[in-house]
């Protein structure tokens, strides 16, 4: 294979065009760093609202817009809020600092960030993925958020060639807690799996609301390649990733780059680069040797965190069950695995408590789970109504089909009995004996299908189930009709 | 300045008795300034109507049998790095020069709630950078005592109008000397509480972890009652202290008896003779008063200058960066971002501002931090040890405010080195924490008062307050004493 690139932001091959590094004997390693926003009333050091989407530069005071003798007070809440995510990511909490992080940005009015540094609030945890894959955290660190820039004019929405920026300050002072992973992480899918659970996780606790589309939730992903068991190699710093999907896109596209170059015999060198949508490549937005020298120190105008164990413990007694445990929960009454797709999607949705309530009204829990993977209104309706329709189809006495039906008429109704439903319905348990003609009936009707049934072509059993489903008006059991066909057969 | 100034609280004992109105004394005062203000140049904005209009409520208030409170009609300067809402603010530099703050600082709020009226802004250092009141980018403020020499700095101007009787009382701020040492030059009184005592919100910060706001008066009950109006906690200020005012006056008639004053047997060696002098005689005084002076040594006290122009040209870097054109204050126009900064920042700031901008940055880069930054901090420490040690032997320490007195207008303006140790006996305690302050006592060389320096342990403002109002009797009981040198 012969490939002709610039060693930047020249010619590389897509995704397609290009086998996977592993077939390169080559193994990916990620670390992510994720901003999230805390779900607070005000910002993390004054009393200006912290609310999304409001007209530009109202959120606004003295401490935000960083005017000369405003001073930043702590929030308690979002020290709260740190400390409950931390808990809920098994980190330590501990004492903590604040240091001033100083560089020059129109959209960062102080022209210094107030964040924590090198004594983080919550430090050495770790996030189990659903398949059980752990993650180690590094540290959840609080910091503040900067304004935003609009760049009008010019290509691109960039800074540079634009004709003039707007900057809105609402943003700014925003509380952040960044949370970086150890580069733990191996394949695009459980960074992709890492994002989703983490942010379950933050939802599940009220931290945040953690979107990624409002940017309540931002990812950069540190990607580098190399030979397993060798050292770690350059990495590289992927930003504007702003979807779980780009994620995986991003670190894929990526680490080809990287292995490009390694197999090439170039550097890799130390950059931040820059996902774009549109390409579907990572571009070259700052390397190592531009990068801003910060100057941290101690910030003087705030003293040391202490939450002391008392706090910490009241937190920790207060968090909510968290999604592995719910999952383990359902998996436990259902018999299916933690991370199948029902027990993710349901437990997802945060319905996974009405299966438990089902099931402790004598229902069947994973007939609820089916139910509600495909119904998500089901869950509004009264744990007992469902119980009795789910025990009736786990005796046979409805097919899966009916009781769908019937169910969906107790969304409409908000309720109601399923018995009385069913036999409204007309639905009846059909009889082995009534099913048993029809089936006959389909086998005489269409002896070609009955034969090539028979002689092993799988294919040809959908003609014959679809004619009795017919004659039934779709009241047969599909499961009792397969049973019987493939009897007939031996 | 033949005639006594009145006092604070004999204005405001007058006003709220009925006795004198507020109005009358505001116009005498500012009569002064406009008289004498061209000449002296302590004000940079002086506040006519605001402050008769206020007085006028100050009147209406007694009128109507209310109590404006414990300094009802006493004229007031205040630094021009204090917020005033709707006023300038200025920090006499140009990046500023039209910057209206949305808010009061809390010093202002709880002087306003106290009865105080404002009559005008006074002159500083650029951004509190200095200890002449040449930096400043309106024009040097004159010693009213002599108006060839400075009065001092950083807060030059309000010590001139307290010296000047521009105003009955003056605030400050103290990075590194900048209240004490105008102070001892303009002979008043001038406090530098405990770092946290007085709230920072609204002083626009220089070293954030330094500053601290206090008052000049022309007596240590003034600057007592000063200090108690506006010290005590305020939530909007992350580093105040957990506690009510300061309570001062109460104590101050204790006198010394079974104090013990420290002498720092080590003291770096450069107060100029006729100072050694007069802090002999202040020791002298103390003893006669009841005191036990006791020997101490400081061995890291020497060090504090070098630590300070460290950290807090640090601090400054980082509090300065604000200042980019931007949001607020001046913008030179270019066509871009990097050099608008650049623009800004070079036309705003002047030449003192921008060396310790440049000083700070670089103490805190990269490479760099550990060796410079990072020491200084462990040379804070070391010094706060040997306070420490110093107060487990004694009560208070006695030093000069400052080496010399009053210097002549640009004697100092070109080497900044000579101009920083004007500093090196009030820097250590701003790099601990702990209160210090100034009280006039004595004349030394070409006529020029001689101030003394009292430095307590940190929340012992009231000890401190005790011993300065004690060389204050000794002054006035012994008039004809009082002059040394010629």
């Amino acid at each position: 294979m012969s490939i002709t690139y610039v060693n930047d932001d020249g010619y590389y091959p897509s995704n397609e065009e290009h086998p996977r590094w592993e077939h390169e004997g080559y193994e990916l390693v990620v670390g992510l760093e994720v901003h999230v926003e805390l779900a607070t009333r005000t910002k993390l050091f004054s009393s200006a609202p912290n609310r999304f989407g409001d007209e530009p530069n109202t959120n606004i005071d003295p401490v935000t817009l960083g005017l000369p003798g405003a001073l930043p007070v702590l929030n308690r809440q979002a020290v709260e809020l740190a400390i409950r995510l931390g808990l809920a990511l098994n980190c330590t909490v501990q004492k903590s600092t604040f240091a001033r992080k100083n560089y020059f940005y129109p959209d960062m009015p102080k022209a210094y960030q107030i964040s924590q540094y090198d004594e983080p609030i919550n430090i050495d945890g770790w996030l189990d993925l659903p398949d059980g894959f752990r993650v180690g955290i590094e540290r959840g660190h609080l910091e503040e958020d900067t304004g935003k820039s609009t760049h009008v004019g010019g290509a691109g929405g960039r800074i540079h060639g634009s004709d003039y920026s707007l900057i809105d300050f609402n943003r700014a002072g925003v509380p952040l807690v960044e949370i970086v992973s150890r580069p733990d992480i191996r394949h695009p899918e459980q960074a992709k799996a890492y994002v989703t659970e983490l942010r379950g996780i933050l939802v599940a606790v009220g931290a945040s609301d953690a979107k990624m589309e409002e940017g309540s939730m931002r990812v950069d992903a540190n990607v580098s390649v190399r030979k397993p068991g060798a050292d770690f190699n350059t990495r590289c710093e992927i930003k504007n990733v702003n979807s779980v999907r780009s994620l995986g896109r991003a670190i894929e596209y990526e680490a080809r780059r990287q292995v490009l170059l390694h197999e090439a015999g170039e550097p890799v060198t130390q950059q931040t680069r820059h996902w774009d949508e549109n390409d579907g490549r990572t571009h070259t937005l700052r390397s190592k040797e531009d990068a801003d020298d910060y100057r941290y120190f101690l910030e003087p105008d705030l003293v040391v965190v202490d939450p002391g164990i008392e706090w910490i413990e009241a937190v920790r007694a207060a968090l909510p069950v968290l999604p592995s445990a719910r999952r383990a929960g359902l998996a436990a009454i259902t018999g299916l695995a933690a991370n199948s797709e029902a027990i993710m999607v349901v437990t997802d949705r945060g319905h996974d408590s009405f299966v438990v309530d089902v099931a402790k009204h004598g229902g069947d829990a994973s007939i609820t789970l089916k139910h509600l993977q495909q119904l998500p209104e089901a869950a509004g309706v009264p744990a007992e109504d469902v119980a009795k329709l789910t025990t009736m189809e786990a005796s046979g006495g409805l097919t899966a089909t009916q009781a769908k039906q019937v169910l969906a008429d107790m969304v409409d109704a908000g309720g109601g009995d399923a018995e009385a439903i069913a036999t409204d319905k007309g639905f009846e348990a059909m009889g082995n004996t009534e099913l048993e003609s029809m089936v006959d009936a389909a086998i005489a009707a269409q002896p070609d299908a009955w034969e090539k049934f028979c002689a092993g072509e799988g294919k040809a059993m959908g003609a014959l189930v679809g004619a009795i489903m017919k004659a039934s008006k779709g009241q047969a059991d599909g499961k009792a009709v397969t049973a019987l066909l493939n009897a007939k057969k031996s | 300045m033949s005639d006594q100034p009145t006092t604070a609280v004999d204005l405001a004992r007058n006003v709220r008795d009925g006795v004198a109105k507020a109005v009358d004394i505001v116009d005498g005062y500012l009569a002064r300034i406009d008289e004498r203000d061209d000449e002296i140049n302590a004000f940079n904005l002086v506040l006519a109507d605001q402050a008769r209009e206020r007085a006028a409520e100050i009147d209406e208030m007694v009128s109507l049998g209310r109590d404006p409170g414990p300094l009802a009609g006493v004229p007031v300067g205040l630094k021009d790095n204090l917020c005033t809402r709707g006023i300038p603010t200025t920090c006499s530099s140009k990046i500023l020069a039209d910057w209206k703050p949305p808010y009061d600082a809390t010093v202002v709020t709880r002087l306003r709630d106290a009865g105080a009226i404002f009559v005008g802004k006074t002159n500083l250092d650029e951004f509190a950078m200095g200890s002449s009141t040449e930096n400043s980018a309106f024009g040097p403020t004159k010693n009213p005592l002599d108006t060839t020499r400075v009065p001092g700095g950083s807060s030059g101007g309000s010590a001139a109008a307290v010296a000047a009787n521009f105003a009955a009382v003056s605030f400050g701020s103290d990075t590194g000397g900048s209240i004490r040492q105008p102070a001892a030059l303009c002979g008043v009184v001038g406090v530098k509480p405990t770092y946290g005592a007085v709230s920072r919100l609204g002083l626009i910060a220089f070293g954030s972890s330094l500053d601290q706001v206090g008052p000049f008066a022309h007596t240590v009950r003034d600057a007592a009652v000063a200090l108690e109006t506006i010290s005590g906690h305020d939530p909007g200020d992350s580093t105040s202290i957990q506690q009510g005012p300061l309570d001062l006056s109460p104590t101050l008639d204790l006198g010394v008896a079974g104090l013990r004053v420290g002498r720092i047997t080590d003291l770096p060696k450069g107060a100029s003779p006729d100072v050694e002098e007069r802090l002999e005689a202040a020791f002298d005084a103390l003893r006669e008063a009841g005191a036990e002076i006791v020997d101490v040594e400081m061995p890291a006290f020497n060090y504090g200058l070098t630590a300070y122009y460290l950290i807090a040209p640090a601090e400054a870097s980082s509090n300065l960066a604000r200042f980019d054109g931007v949001r607020f204050g001046m913008r030179t126009p270019a066509p871009d971002t990097n050099s608008m900064y650049t623009a800004t920042r070079t036309d705003g700031f002047g030449t003192e501002v921008k060396r310790r901008i440049m000083l700070g940055t670089y103490a805190l880069s990269a490479g760099y931090y550990d060796a410079y930054y990072g020491r200084a901090q462990k040379v804070r420490r070391l010094i706060a040890n040997d306070f420490a040690a110093a107060y487990a032997k004694a009560d208070v320490l006695l030093t000069p405010a400052s080496p010399t007195v009053a210097f002549k207008l640009g004697d100092k303006a070109s080497d900044p080195l000579a101009m920083y140790l004007c500093d090196t006996y009030t820097i250590p305690s701003n790099l601990t924490g702990d209160p210090g302050m100034s009280v006039p006592f004595g004349i030394g060389e070409h006529g020029l008062p001689v101030g003394v320096q009292i430095l307590a342990p940190a929340l012992k403002d009231d000890v401190m307050f005790r011993a300065a109002a004690t060389l204050e009797r000794h002054m006035q009981n012994h008039q004809d004493q009082n002059v040394s040198g010629s």
